[in-house]
């Protein structure tokens, strides 16, 4: 008898396999959740993987005060139908506490995060967290292992990452050290969205193409917002547009669309010919080794 | 309708030096299957420019990692996908360089396939022995070699014919040439694309398949042998629910089928312990099913309660498997610390770990000419054929009959990283 996997079949049993892997050797991991589309799927697939348990982990935002309230009601309504337990650990504490110091009040927040996020694994002694980036995203995420091992600066040491062999994954780490867990990187944005077609999974409003007020600067579409006011000699223009990455309003750009439902959004994924993060993470374009700089650092 | 018609997953492996121009192959798999998307040229497109090549460098696309792009050498596995109308593609892009071949070992141990670059100018070279006995040893079971740069040659065909005899010449003084292997041969020029993704006009005497035409029809399926089954358990729910009194008593095991099929109403029994039940459901998430084939997560309840805990195995109770504590096992050596024969090191093996000591090195293998070479230890990239004494017994098939129950790291019990990989010759 002959008899394979269909391709989303097996990006999501290989995905189950990591997470229990995760509950099977972590003390205390925690999964981020941030309401965007990749957690989304990490959900489902714990959903999959736990239950009719508990998730072996509680879930984790790292707020940076600069979100879409759709986005925001969105998470804390499904945290509330999973009933499960929701950590919500902010920028703006971190900057209460003097650890994070703004150069400016409009600077984009997002390599911000980094510092939040450390200082709540050490708040709670997490030692692994898991997170939905893939692989596809970025040049220097192709060379990520599954489980990404972080020092106690919470840094990513290309030259010392553990070899990853077959599905024997390593999570051990002393206290203080620990585990990044990436369970769906080997998924591109495709698979993602086919994922959340075939799953039925509810998004926030925001990934769908709506009517917005938005400013054209450097080629790239800036929503305006409180925390992004129109410049001098811009002009505001409303146009229907949606988001393929949900994250702090002020790095996060939408794209022009007409894409109202998910089947569009695939039509139009396939079509198209920007890869996700060129065009919509603003903080990525400043050079061609930013994310590798900002993943030393500790960011996710 | 808006589905892909991708059947299932492919995970190849490519080998080679920067000289055979992997990286550029790759590069033009990618960029002429049309996934390569615009921005992402425009920035290698300013990178070529910079370092002032005219045409674009299509191995700028694979090469990820700073300290690689300033040295111009690949250091690390990458992964790389793309999609087309039949099939998901994997790539792990492994560097050539021979102080990799832990990254070699690597990429090849979740390799389905392995494209072996040859510089058509060069024939045969030590590099393409050494990929060639690797993938043989990690147990690819196709193997692609590419041919390349034939535009610097003129396309000549007896040359390629030279280096097809070469080579298989070689694969059967190794023992790679079996009815369980396949090997097969493609003239190309990745800088020009011919034969990758379009035929071109300069290989009009070669009729097999492109490159892509033979990825798309590979069939990678094997035999399911429903009697080997091999579920290693992950994780054990006991939901304890005092809101659901139905979920009070509610115990489900938790893992992946390795080999084998599992199926509702199977007699198995539980390793190491001996235990027997029976299976009363399979489910994936809230979905009920009667069978599990391989790589399928699954949550699994059986008809009456014993202890099972991680690491335990289930098999089926007619199997004769048992568990061992004694093995011996050829080992690539991952670690700048070199092999101790003194201290202990511990084993992660399916779900299960167990403190292990390394018995005797019988062998080494010198990868520069196959050699046998006897031992005092092992540094990086070092394989060698290894004795092994386990504290904790381990549920273990010889790698050559499953991949899965065959492999095992080896983990440093102090600093916890990652010092060895291993797979399993025989068991005592």
């Amino acid at each position: 008898m002959k008899k394979l996997l269909t391709h989303l079949d097996w990006l999501e049993s290989e995905a189950i396999h990591i997470m229990r892997e995760v509950a099977g050797q972590c003390s205390n991991p925690v999964l981020l959740f941030s309401g965007g589309k990749d957690s989304l799927c990490l959900l489902r697939i714990a959903e999959k993987a736990f239950r009719p348990g508990r998730f072996p982990f509680p879930l984790m935002h790292i707020d940076t005060g600069h979100n879409y309230s759709e986005v925001i009601n969105f998470r804390d309504k499904k945290v509330r139908d999973l009933n499960e337990r929701l950590i919500v650990a902010s920028l703006e504490d971190s900057m209460k506490k003097g650890t994070i110091v703004l150069k400016s009040n409009d600077e984009p927040r997002n390599k911000y995060q980094s510092i939040t996020l450390l200082e709540a694994i050490e708040e709670y002694g997490f030692d692994c967290c898991i997170g939905g980036a893939r692989r596809d995203e970025e040049k220097a995420r192709a060379k990520e292992r599954i489980m990404s091992f972080r020092d106690e600066f919470g840094q990513w040491d290309p030259k010392n990452q553990r070899p990853e062999l077959w599905d024997l994954y390593n999570a051990k780490v002393h206290k203080g050290e620990n585990i990044r867990a990436f369970p769906i990187s080997n998924w591109t944005e495709m698979d993602v969205w086919q994922y959340i077609e075939r799953e039925n999974l509810e998004l926030p409003s925001i990934y769908f193409a709506h009517k917005r007020d938005i400013v054209r600067r450097n080629e790239s579409i800036v929503p305006i917002t409180e925390v992004t006011p129109i410049k001098a000699g811009e002009k505001i223009e409303n146009i229907m547009v949606r988001f393929r990455t949900v994250g702090d309003i002020t790095c996060t750009a939408p794209v022009e669309s007409e894409a109202d439902d998910v089947n569009k959004i695939i039509l139009e994924t396939a079509s198209t010919v920007i890869t996700e993060r060129g065009a919509t993470r603003l903080d990525d374009q400043t050079s061609d080794a930013a994310m590798e700089e900002r993943k030393k650092e500790g960011y996710f | 309708m808006t589905e892909q018609k991708n059947n299932n997953v492919l995970r190849f492996m490519t080998c080679g030096s920067v000289d055979d121009g992997k990286s550029t192959l790759i590069g033009r798999l990618l960029f002429d299957s049309k996934m390569i998307l615009t921005d992402t040229l425009n920035q290698i497109e300013k990178t070529s420019k910079k370092r002032g090549m005219n045409a674009i460098d299509l191995s700028l696309i694979t090469d990820g990692l700073q300290a690689e792009r300033e040295q111009g050498i690949t250091i690390d596995v990458a992964y790389r996908y793309f999609t087309t109308g039949t099939r998901k593609y994997i790539i792990a892009d492994a560097p050539g360089h021979e102080q990799y071949t832990r990254n070699m070992v690597t990429a090849a141990s979740t390799a389905q396939l392995a494209i072996i670059l040859v510089d058509a100018r060069k024939g045969l070279l030590t590099q393409t022995r050494r990929h060639t006995y690797l993938s043989k040893l990690v147990g690819i079971k196709h193997i692609l070699v590419a041919i390349n740069k034939m535009d610097l040659i003129d396309h000549d065909e007896s040359s390629y014919h030279q280096i097809c005899k070469d080579y298989l010449q070689f694969a059967n003084d190794i023992d790679l040439v079996s009815p369980g292997v396949n090997i097969e041969f493609i003239p190309m020029s990745a800088l020009n694309g011919d034969m990758i993704v379009e035929r071109g006009d300069s290989l009009t005497w070669f009729k097999g398949p492109t490159l892509f035409e033979f990825l798309e029809k590979l069939d990678t399926s094997e035999d399911i042998k429903e009697s080997t089954l091999r579920f290693p358990v992950q994780f054990v729910c006991r939901p304890h629910a005092s809101d659901n009194k139905e979920l009070h008593d509610f115990r489900a095991f938790m893992g992946r089928i390795e080999s084998g099929l599992l199926k509702v109403n199977d007699k198995i029994k539980v390793l190491p312990s001996g235990h027997e039940s029976k299976v009363i459901e399979i489910r994936v998430g809230d979905q009920l099913i009667n069978e599990a084939i391989p790589e399928q997560s699954v949550t699994v309840s059986l008809s009456n309660e014993i202890d099972i805990s991680r690491g335990d195995m289930l098999v089926h109770q007619n199997d004769s498997i048992n568990a061992v504590k004694d093995f011996s096992a050829m080992v690539c050596w991952l670690a700048e610390a070199p092999l101790s024969l003194s201290r202990t090191y511990l084993v992660m093996h399916t779900t299960r770990v167990s403190k292990v000591k390394i018995t005797q090195i019988h062998h080494k293998v010198n990868i520069q000419n196959l050699e046998m070479e006897n031992a005092e230890t092992l540094k990086t990239n070092d394989i060698a054929q290894l004795s092994f004494k386990l504290a904790q017994p381990l549920i273990v098939d010889n790698y050559e009959d499953n991949r899965s129950t065959g492999a095992f790291i080896i983990v440093d019990e102090s600093t916890y990283h990652t010092v060895g990989a291993g797979m399993i010759q025989s068991i005592a």
